[in-house]
């Protein structure tokens, strides 16, 4: 092609059509796969995989789910597979690499149970007999009827003793705790003897008693359930499993496609709506998506108005100059300032200076403990709201300026002051923008996990910010968070192989999360624009 | 004052009209300047009550900003310095005791660019009312309905009240800024080119509006439509360069001005 039709084809425009169709294409292909990728990974999980037992060519037999296949490094057309075997008190570890050309026999024994239990992990093997203490009730497949008759009754025992330790116990151990810092708080004040002092005395012995009770109680709970499962796993090891710590058990070589999914849709419900258990690599995140909304909501709630009244003195009041340009670009600029250095900010400031003065005003009888001294769900909202207030402002001015001159100019010519044109003319007007700027500053917020570290979030948090006792919201306390889960599970946990698909479901979870903040909040802002048929973005 | 309009031309070259009618608003030695920019040169005339008034001339000639001074709405502008009197029914309106806002509202204002607020169409002209302190729904209601209908714009908008104002016509939208303008019930409504966004068969229902309007309100239009005036108004004020160089009966001033740059505008000449 000549230079002078390369010229003639450039100027006709159409490369560059093609350019910037192809730089959105890519962008596109980018994201898909990430959500791609995402999705494949943690969609599966809950899914119960057939159990293959391989017999390999030196007669040991294994017994697993094919988690990956891969071919093997330096031998030219093989493949090895990775076997999950669990059954790590046993084995010492869960996951297994099997060479193919080792493996001599593949079956799918119908008898192989999977069971889910209190710690260790998953449980695969043959169960071949129930005990009750040493002496043998059933065994065979008789074993597993007699189990599954009782299992409802240790679901119930179990909800028991974990009723008694948190509101019973824990309840008088809140009560005891306050009374001791009642006690604290007079010491302060000089009074260390006289009625007051006396009765709060008596309570707390009062309390003590109950307590002993309390714990006698959970003691007897405790050793109620005496069953135990034999279960034999592959390599002929047995274990005796307390039936008190067996969650579920399901054959999944003898499930149909239906109950596959029965026990797909449970598990999934599970994983949203119950607690972590062992270190966060099992159970469920529900803490963690109430953590993660909550501060969200509470961030929203304290950004918005901050926002909002920030642009409105710059847009509507402040003389126009060099000086509030000059504080325009500075917001801007913040939000470039990495969100870690907010983080030290919030430690610093809010927690070390504003938590530490609270504590010394109102919970002095508590300290060297510190109450809002230390990290929690409102210094870390506090930080986001720092960290997100940019958004709010950028997007508020725009749609200030958005605002036609005309419209203002109508209603102060009516003989509206400019506070009443303010408030009820042009604060509606601006209405979506504001919507607009809350989204971006929420979808930002829900991701942001560096300043959380260090603000408030925890591995585990031991109670939720709201519970049932007074005062019911506990801006105090330490919560858990979707991001940072992601990373404890992924990065910090003991065995990072089989949390894997914990991080891909709690990704997957957590921009669920933010995709239906963020429909709610359009649709909100799609029913203002309706209402109002405005210009403004 | 009734009986046939008399008109005395002042022996002023710089053509101000003493007009022997009630006068509504009486502006006296009017000079204004945009910091150092003069815009306004000695302008003294009356404007006499329930009559049209229109100011033509050519643009920047400062016949909006006479308008504007007539509410103060030259009081957003920075650096704007006023010399000289306004009185309207009576009373001087940049005495600095005087409550701006309770002007505003005794003169209303109609812009060249249609400017409903993003609400509806009831809002709209339940706004003036509710920032006087009308709250009770039955007496809102009579009061939209009365403005819409003085605004001639009842028949077309009553069954959707509540739908934006911003889905209306662009000439039912400024209909909509005079029912509005009117809810108020003002003694005088300012027009700065009303019609000039609009399509010709808009701008004939504005000008039988304004026909119909001047019964009950002073009107004061500035209009860069010269047939417009003349079909219109029943005094015109020509403005060249800040100044008034003619007041009058509209008709006078359109077949036999007095001054040799009216003629030359109102002809053609120059403009």
């Amino acid at each position: 092609m000549s230079l002078a039709s390369a010229r003639k084809l450039w100027r006709s425009g159409e490369p560059f059509i093609w350019l910037t169709g192809g730089a959105l294409a890519l962008a596109l292909i980018m994201v898909a796969g990430l959500i791609g990728i995402i999705l494949a990974n943690a969609l599966g999980f809950f899914w119960p995989a057939a159990i293959v037992r391989l017999t390999l060519r030196d007669g040991k037999t294994l017994a697993g789910s094919v988690v990956e296949r891969e071919r093997i490094p330096g031998a030219t057309g093989s493949y090895r597979i990775k076997l999950k075997v669990a059954n790590r008190d046993l084995y010492g570890a869960d996951f297994v690499w099997v060479d193919e050309p080792e493996i001599t026999e593949r079956t799918r024994p119908a008898e192989v149970a999977v069971i889910e239990r209190t710690e260790w992990g998953l449980l695969i093997g043959t169960i071949t007999a129930l005990r009750e203490g040493d002496r043998v009730i059933a065994t065979g497949p008789a074993a597993w009827e007699e189990a599954r008759t009782r299992l409802p009754g240790t679901v119930r025992l179990r909800a028991e003793i974990r009723r008694v330790e948190r509101s019973d116990i824990g309840g008088i151990n809140y009560q005891q705790e306050r009374m001791r810092l009642q006690l604290r708080g007079l010491e302060l004040r000089g009074v260390t003897d006289g009625p007051e002092v006396q009765a709060l005395r008596a309570r707390m012995t009062a309390l003590q008693e109950r307590y002993q009770e309390q714990a006698a109680r959970l003691a007897a709970l405790r050793v109620r359930e005496t069953a135990s499962l034999v279960v034999t796993a592959e390599g002929g090891k047995e274990k005796v499993l307390p039936l008190a710590q067996v969650l579920d058990v399901y054959f999944p070589n003898q499930m149909g496609v239906g109950a596959k999914s029965v026990h797909y849709v449970a598990k999934v419900w599970e994983f949203v709506a119950d607690d972590p258990r062992e270190s966060n690599t099992e159970g469920g995140v529900f803490p963690a998506i109430f953590g993660t909304v909550m501060m969200v909501l509470i961030m929203s709630m304290l950004v918005t108005p901050l926002g909002v009244l920030a642009a409105f003195y710059l847009r509507e009041y402040a003389q126009q100059g060099t000086f509030v340009s000059a504080v325009r670009i500075a917001v801007n600029n913040l939000a470039g300032v990495p969100s870690i250095v907010f983080g030290v900010f919030g430690v610093g400031f809010f927690i070390y200076f504003v938590g530490g003065t609270i504590d010394q005003f109102f919970f002095a009888e508590s300290l060297p403990t510190p109450t809002f001294g230390t990290g929690g769900i409102l210094w870390a909202s506090l930080t986001l709201a720092l960290l997100t207030i940019p958004v709010v402002i950028v997007a508020t001015e725009e749609g200030l300026a958005a605002i036609p001159r005309g419209t203002r100019e109508a209603s102060l010519a009516l003989g509206a002051t400019k506070l009443e044109t303010t408030l009820r003319v042009v604060l509606p007007a601006v209405m979506p923008s504001i919507l607009t700027g809350l989204i971006l500053a929420m979808a930002r917020a829900a991701g942001e996990v560096a300043p959380l570290m260090i603000t408030g979030v925890v591995k585990l948090a031991p109670s939720l910010p709201i519970d049932g006792t007074w005062p019911f919201l506990h801006l105090d306390r330490k919560f858990m968070h979707l991001g940072f889960h992601i990373y404890d599970v992924g990065f910090q946990s003991p065995n990072v192989d089989a949390a894997r698909p914990m991080v891909f479901t709690t990704t997957l979870l957590l921009l669920t999360i933010v995709l239906l903040l963020n429909l709610f909040a359009i649709s909100m802002r799609n029913r203002l624009r309706r209402k109002y048929a405005t210009a403004a973005v | 004052m009734a009986g046939p309009v008399q008109v005395v031309a002042s022996l002023n070259p710089h053509a101000t009209a003493a007009i022997l009618e009630a006068p509504m608003v009486e502006i006296e030695n009017l000079a204004l300047w945009y910091g150092d920019k003069q815009a306004l040169k000695d302008v003294s005339m009356s404007v006499p009550k329930h009559r049209v008034t229109a100011y033509i001339g050519p643009s920047g000639c400062g016949k909006s900003t006479l308008l504007r001074c007539l509410n103060r709405m030259n009081d957003l502008i920075d650096g704007v310095t006023i010399t000289g009197a306004i009185r309207i029914g009576g009373t001087d309106i940049y005495d600095p005791a005087l409550d701006v806002t309770e002007l505003r509202k005794r003169v209303g204002m109609v812009f060249q660019k249609s400017n409903p607020f993003p609400k509806s169409i009831y809002e709209n002209v339940a706004y003036g009312p509710r920032i006087l302190g009308v709250s009770q729904r039955a007496d809102l209601d009579g009061i939209v309905e009365r403005s819409l209908r003085a605004a001639a714009l009842w028949d077309e908008v009553q069954d959707r009240l509540g739908e934006s104002a911003l889905g209306l016509s662009g000439g039912q939208q400024q209909r909509l800024c005079i029912a509005r303008a009117i809810a108020v019930e003002p003694d005088v409504l300012l027009m700065d080119e009303p019609c000039s966004a609009l399509d010709p068969i808009a701008t004939a229902k504005i000008e039988e509006l304004m026909l119909e309007l001047k019964n009950s309100y002073t009107i004061v239009i500035v209009t860069h439509n010269m047939q417009q005036a003349a079909r219109v108004s029943d005094y015109t004020g020509f403005m060249l360069l800040g100044e008034l160089v003619e007041f009058g009966v509209t008709r006078e001033l359109f077949t036999n001005p007095r001054d040799k740059r009216t003629e030359d505008y109102i002809t053609g000449r120059f403009g």
